[in-house]
């Protein structure tokens, strides 16, 4: 429908909301944090007039917890938070992976650990990526590095979320949220249940009980469980999905997500017109990881003995999924730019060229 | 023969054309064997819930909130639609349940350690908010699932694997009154304590269910009910000393009665 497109200038926390708006949100649970207040304050003044629910909960863990809940109605429900209230939810998110349900969580990373401060970060990689509740199990990362991927990302989220009955983070930062900038929203999205009319929790008229749950007590019925996740993790590794640019010569390629992504692909773009051969690879998923691209990427440059550099705004995080993907023919340097501040292209310019530098050494000495 | 013997219970149970039933069990109970040990009365209150549910028609519209402790089954109980809650999680995971489906009847059964300890914020605030739910509250006065440790409702004095000595208001408080409690919260239309120690307290109790039941269907507010329970295993009583008990100690500690309740 061309009369639904519009086109906003807005900060990015408030596409996250038009984003789940559009993705036909039905319930909304969130305690206030900064940096992303503006979600839960836009929320609260839109989903009522759409016929959602909004509740301010007494705290993250409560409100992750009415995730639960509304999800296993089957209900389209999201939450969003910054990082120590992401910590909160951590429990819940456990129970809501165990119990396979669809809901779509923010985090608009800020700089930790404790309370750190309130500015961007990246420093949520690990406990985004890896699991950061108890147990084995995965969620879908998503990260955006503008408002209009905010816009975007929810709507996708919220349809990976019920495509593989699973949890799907969206993990920005204080920059992203706060950031104005133009995003175009395209009307209510397309909607697919994915079958949620068989498992959804509506009173058991005219058929038996249904039980959600992520208790498995009879024998060997929590490793059959574990298993069936364990397969629903490798399919889906086939929605992995990366920015690349100006690869296809790089010596050495930059790897670097959301707006730090951005940040080193303004860099890069200088390098190239200063003549070095640098590429970029902004990973927009971050589970499942674009390790596919990135090996690939490193078998084709091994003649030219292509290079990686990971930067991060962080100590080292995604920069283990990168060595590990490009292991058989290459390796990632990294760099590390310290959390509760924002970088400027020229901070990662030196960086680049020492990486660049190195990798033309350690040639040589190959040779 | 065991087809045989059920076809012999079923033609004694079936009444004759002089006799009239007065007992059968609910349509909302599953017909399965309970996992409680022998006197704990966990059973007899999912009954008087299941008998609830059926008198007021409310099974194919009701979603059931389980917890963690010895409450953790009751979706092998209770025959209707079940989701699991995190320990203490049951009224956050109840609230996201009722605003996603307002039509539905949800109600939660949950323990002392797990209302009373670990999920007293969500209790309250679930509360505070006023949803339209029902909470079933077991209070034993003591963790039983996990061994007989000390809850929020140990009395004072009780022995304890984790006060050896007996609890100690110096180093480990009070017995908490969740009924009380709840009753001073303006979003509470119903809350009362029960006990099902005798037929009389037990008919006292499924008209407490029932009102919990119907403040949540006349979207009146949050309805509550504390039931007072035995634990023979973990208090070391056989169940009749178990049974005596609730009348000679828990009683005193814990009162009896509505403490709250808003007319329609």
């Amino acid at each position: 429908m061309a009369d639904a497109v519009q086109k906003k200038f807005i900060k990015g926390n408030e596409a996250i909301v038009y984003g789940a708006l559009d993705a036909g949100c039905e319930c909304y649970f969130a305690y206030p944090i900064t940096p992303q207040n503006d979600i839960p304050e836009l929320m609260s003044a839109l989903l009522p007039e759409r016929g959602g629910s909004f509740v301010q909960a007494e705290s993250e863990v409560a409100s992750a917890n009415m995730l639960l809940g509304a999800a296993a109605c089957g209900a389209r429900s999201c939450t969003s938070s910054s990082s120590p209230g992401i910590s909160l939810m951590q429990e819940a998110i456990s129970y809501l992976a165990g119990s396979e349900l669809p809901t779509v969580i923010v985090n608009m990373n800020r700089g930790g650990p404790g309370l750190g401060n309130l500015g961007p970060s990246q420093g949520d990689y690990f406990q985004a990526v890896k699991g950061g509740g108890h147990g084995d199990y995965r969620t879908l990362v998503l990260a955006p590095a503008s408002g209009q991927e905010c816009y975007d990302m929810m709507i996708e989220a919220f349809d990976l979320a019920f495509k593989y009955r699973n949890p799907v983070l969206v993990l920005g930062d204080s920059t992203v949220g706060q950031m104005k900038e133009p995003v175009v929203m395209r009307g209510p999205a397309p909607r697919n249940d994915y079958g949620a009319e068989d498992w959804r929790l509506e009173g058991a008229r005219g058929r038996s009980p249904r039980l959600l749950k992520s208790l498995f007590l009879e024998d060997n019925s929590l490793g059959e469980h574990n298993r069936k996740l364990a397969e629903k993790y490798e399919a889906m590794q086939k929605e992995a999905r990366a920015e690349t640019f100006a690869t296809e010569d790089a010596e050495l390629v930059v790897v670097a997500f959301g707006v730090i992504g951005r940040i080193a692909k303004s860099a890069v773009r200088e390098l190239r017109a200063r003549g070095f051969k640098v590429g970029l690879v902004r990973p927009q998923t971050l589970y499942p990881f674009p390790s596919a691209l990135l090996a690939d990427l490193a078998r084709k440059g091994r003649d030219i003995g292509r290079h990686f550099l990971t930067i991060e705004h962080n100590c080292g995080q995604m920069v283990e999924d990168v060595r590990l993907a490009v292991r058989r023919d290459a390796d990632s340097a990294f760099f590390g730019y310290m959390p509760g501040d924002m970088p400027s292209s020229d901070d990662f310019i030196g960086p680049i060229l020492e990486a660049l530098e190195n990798r033309n050494e350690s040639k040589e000495h190959k040779e | 023969m065991n087809v045989a013997c059920d076809i012999e219970l079923q033609r004694k149970l079936t009444p004759g054309p002089d006799e009239t039933l007065v007992f059968d069990a609910p349509k909302s109970l599953v017909d399965t064997p309970m996992h409680f040990c022998p006197g704990c009365q966990h059973g007899l209150i999912h009954r008087i819930v299941a008998r609830t549910l059926d008198d007021m028609g409310l099974q194919e519209r009701a979603i059931a909130v389980g917890s963690v402790g010895c409450s953790v089954f009751v979706y092998r109980y209770i025959s209707m639609d079940c989701v699991e809650a995190p320990h203490g999680r049951a009224t956050a995971v109840a609230t996201g349940v009722k605003r996603a489906r307002p039509g539905n009847f949800v109600y939660t059964f949950q323990g002392d350690g797990d209302l009373a300890a670990i999920g007293t914020a969500e209790a309250i605030h679930a509360a505070n908010r006023g949803e339209r739910i029902s909470v079933i509250f077991v209070n034993n006065t003591t963790y039983g699932m996990t061994g007989g440790q000390m809850a929020p409702t140990t009395l004072l004095g009780q022995k304890t694997t984790t006060c050896v000595k007996g609890r100690e208001r110096e180093t480990a408080g009070a017995p908490i009154r969740m009924a009380e409690l709840m009753a001073q919260l303006d979003g509470v239309a119903f809350s009362a304590r029960v006990a099902v120690n005798s037929v009389k307290n037990i008919r006292k109790a499924e008209k407490a269910v029932r009102r919990a039941f119907e403040v949540q269907e006349q979207g009146l507010g949050f309805g509550f009910v504390e039931f007072l329970s035995t634990c023979p295993t973990n208090w070391r009583l056989d169940p009749i000393k178990a049974n005596e008990r609730v009348e000679t100690e828990m009683i005193p500690c814990f009162p009896l009665g509505v403490f709250k309740e808003m007319g329609e």
